[in-house]
């Protein structure tokens, strides 16, 4: 009776939060058909608006994840001073609003910002470009593949590595052969989050990017613009196809998670 | 082969975990370094395999000084007490490590795996994971994965510490025979006296970071350097002041010089001996064990009054 009903709770509360909404978008998209969607996302600026999302994602994906792999080494198996810290300061992008990094970013490198006249000295278009997009994702994105590895490296210990060491293991080969087919699932696990949370990004590259149309519009930016533009369809299938790559990466993930890791 | 610690001694933060040793470890022999939890005595192996660098002193390996080489170049094979296996790799994978990352030719691990299979009897095994494999089972591989870079050394922490009693005293007799086989100047630490008696030649006893005595077997148990090694190794009875070992008393019917006035509390027999359990004047227990012609010739009794003479007794400063 206790679990029916925890049962229910849990899946009345699914539908309420997730599944209503996201079923209503799919209902709104394809109303009218395939057609006024396919037209909706075959818009040249909504093309372009996907390819950036994907570039931004590739790039931001991989340093996160090196990222992540070497600070959690870092937190876990060395001492040093300031390491209370830089593990507190990992969190930092969860409880940051987006919306402040993308303005911290802009004070830091805007035109009266610290690196602002380095920058255009050079001539390099940092702000309104793909490198501050980068830049903010990365920020956002940052704690998800270190949060992941950190517990499971003090959970599998250091006497692995260890032995790795006595039988003749050099740190490299130790890593490549030992550590990181211990800790894979987490890193897998971490990437997958780490993804998910680069292609939904929006407050901090709506700040930093200038949200130029065919340029520097991010899928998430464009749903927005479509939106205030009263293109509800455009919205609607923009906003599907941004929810079917996410399902698809989780569902990457479950296939690819083995149903039990062997002990 | 041999190894030599000279003067090391490490600490860590306030704590003394070793204090000045010094041990010799001949080549080919087999030794246990033996004392209670936080006497140094894994802090000492772990020195030894590089694992831990020493505050002051020095290690040497086959004669060479060793203390500043790292635990790859030491070439030391290390078994730890929970098996530090490789929970990703197949039994042979594990075997093989050691001579993988040193890049020797298929063909040759091939077969140094299938002897060193054979060897730790796991020949059925080895396409296994080590989560299929049984406590002592995965010691045995972790010994075959020590064994197969042929180091010069083999140190093993507990080995045997997180199995059971039947499997300890198997594996502890199947070292005792493989260190016949192998011959390599072997090194381990345990906590337990009966284990080290029974499978070293030579015991180093810790006790608070300290080196009390190295000796045989029989050396520890007849001639003990300190009363920490009289009371650690073997068992002993405080009488009158001194120490004596249980079966180094007499009982006797009549007062002596020198014998002390005891009750007979219990009287248990142990197969050919016999175990006499026994109260001094202040309540203080004493254990006499004898011989069952001797305990049938005396006919003790429950409540029963004897005098105790120490036959061979020791005094330490």
């Amino acid at each position: 009776m206790r679990r029916l009903s925890l049962r229910a709770v849990a899946i009345v509360y699914l539908l309420a939060i997730l599944v209503g909404p996201l079923a209503i978008v799919f209902w709104r998209t394809f109303q009218d058909g395939l057609e006024p969607a396919w037209q909706a996302l075959s818009n040249p600026d909504t093309v372009h608006a996907f390819k950036l999302t994907l570039i931004i994602t590739a790039i931001a994906v991989p340093v996160n994840t090196v990222f992540g792999i070497v600070c959690g080494l870092a937190i876990v198996r060395r001492s040093f001073p300031g390491k209370g810290l830089l593990n507190a300061f990992i969190d930092l992008p969860l409880a940051l609003s987006p919306v402040v990094v993308g303005l911290a970013l802009f004070l830091l490198y805007g035109r009266d910002g610290w690196f602002g006249g380095w920058l255009d000295r050079h001539d390099i278009q940092f702000l309104f470009a793909l490198p501050s997009m980068v830049v903010a994702t990365i920020f956002v994105s940052l704690p998800f593949v270190a949060r992941e590895v950190i517990p499971t490296l003090r959970e599998i210990g250091d006497e692995q590595e260890q032995a790795a060491q006595t039988l003749g293991a050099s740190g490299w080969q130790t890593f490549w052969r030992i550590t990181l087919p211990s800790i894979r699932w987490a890193v897998i696990y971490g990437v997958i989050l780490t993804t998910a949370r680069c292609l939904g990004e929006y407050g901090a590259v709506a700040v930093v990017s200038g949200r130029l149309q065919g340029q520097t519009e991010t899928a998430t930016l464009r749903v927005q613009e479509r939106y205030e533009s009263f293109d509800l369809a455009g919205a609607y299938a923009i906003s599907i196809l941004l929810a079917l790559i996410a399902i698809l990466v989780l569902l990457a993930m479950t296939i690819t998670r083995p149903r039990e890791e062997p002990a | 082969m041999s190894i030599h610690v000279l003067n090391v001694s490490k600490s860590f933060g306030a704590f003394a975990a070793l204090d000045d040793i010094s041990l010799e470890v001949e080549g080919g022999s087999l030794t246990a370094l033996l004392g209670p939890s936080g006497s140094g005595k894994s802090t000492l192996l772990r020195i030894i395999a590089g694992l831990e660098t020493p505050d002051t002193g020095e290690i040497q390996i086959s004669g060479r000084d060793a203390t500043a080489l790292k635990p790859q170049k030491r070439n030391v094979g290390f078994v730890f007490q929970h098996y530090a296996a490789f929970k990703h790799m197949t039994v042979r994978d594990n075997i093989a490590f050691g001579l993988k990352v040193r890049k020797r030719p298929r063909a040759e691990i091939r077969r140094r795996v299938d002897e060193l299979l054979r060897l730790v009897q796991l020949e059925a095994f080895g396409r296994r994971y080590p989560a299929q494999l049984s406590g002592g089972q995965r010691q045995r591989m972790a010994l075959a994965r020590a064994l197969a870079p042929e180091p010069q050394v083999l140190l093993l922490d507990e080995p045997f510490g997180a199995l059971d009693a039947r499997v300890r005293a198997e594996l502890r007799e199947w070292l005792r025979r493989l260190h016949d086989e192998v011959h390599v100047t072997t090194v381990f630490v345990t906590h337990d006296q009966e284990e080290a008696m029974e499978v070293a030649d030579q015991i180093a006893v810790l006790n608070q970071g300290r080196l009390e005595q190295v000796g045989t077997p029989s050396d520890l148990y007849d001639e003990p350097a300190t009363e920490f090694v009289m009371r650690f190794v073997g068992d002993a009875n405080a009488v009158d002041g001194v120490l004596v070992r249980p079966h180094d008393v007499e009982l006797l019917f009549e007062p002596a010089d020198g014998a002390v006035e005891v009750m007979v509390e219990r009287v248990t027999i142990l197969g050919w001996e016999a175990k006499v359990e026994l109260a001094d004047g202040d309540g203080g227990p004493l254990v006499a064990k004898l011989t069952r012609e001797r305990l049938d010739e005396l006919e003790l009794e429950r409540g029963q009054i004897v005098w105790v003479l120490p036959s061979r007794e020791r005094v330490f400063a």
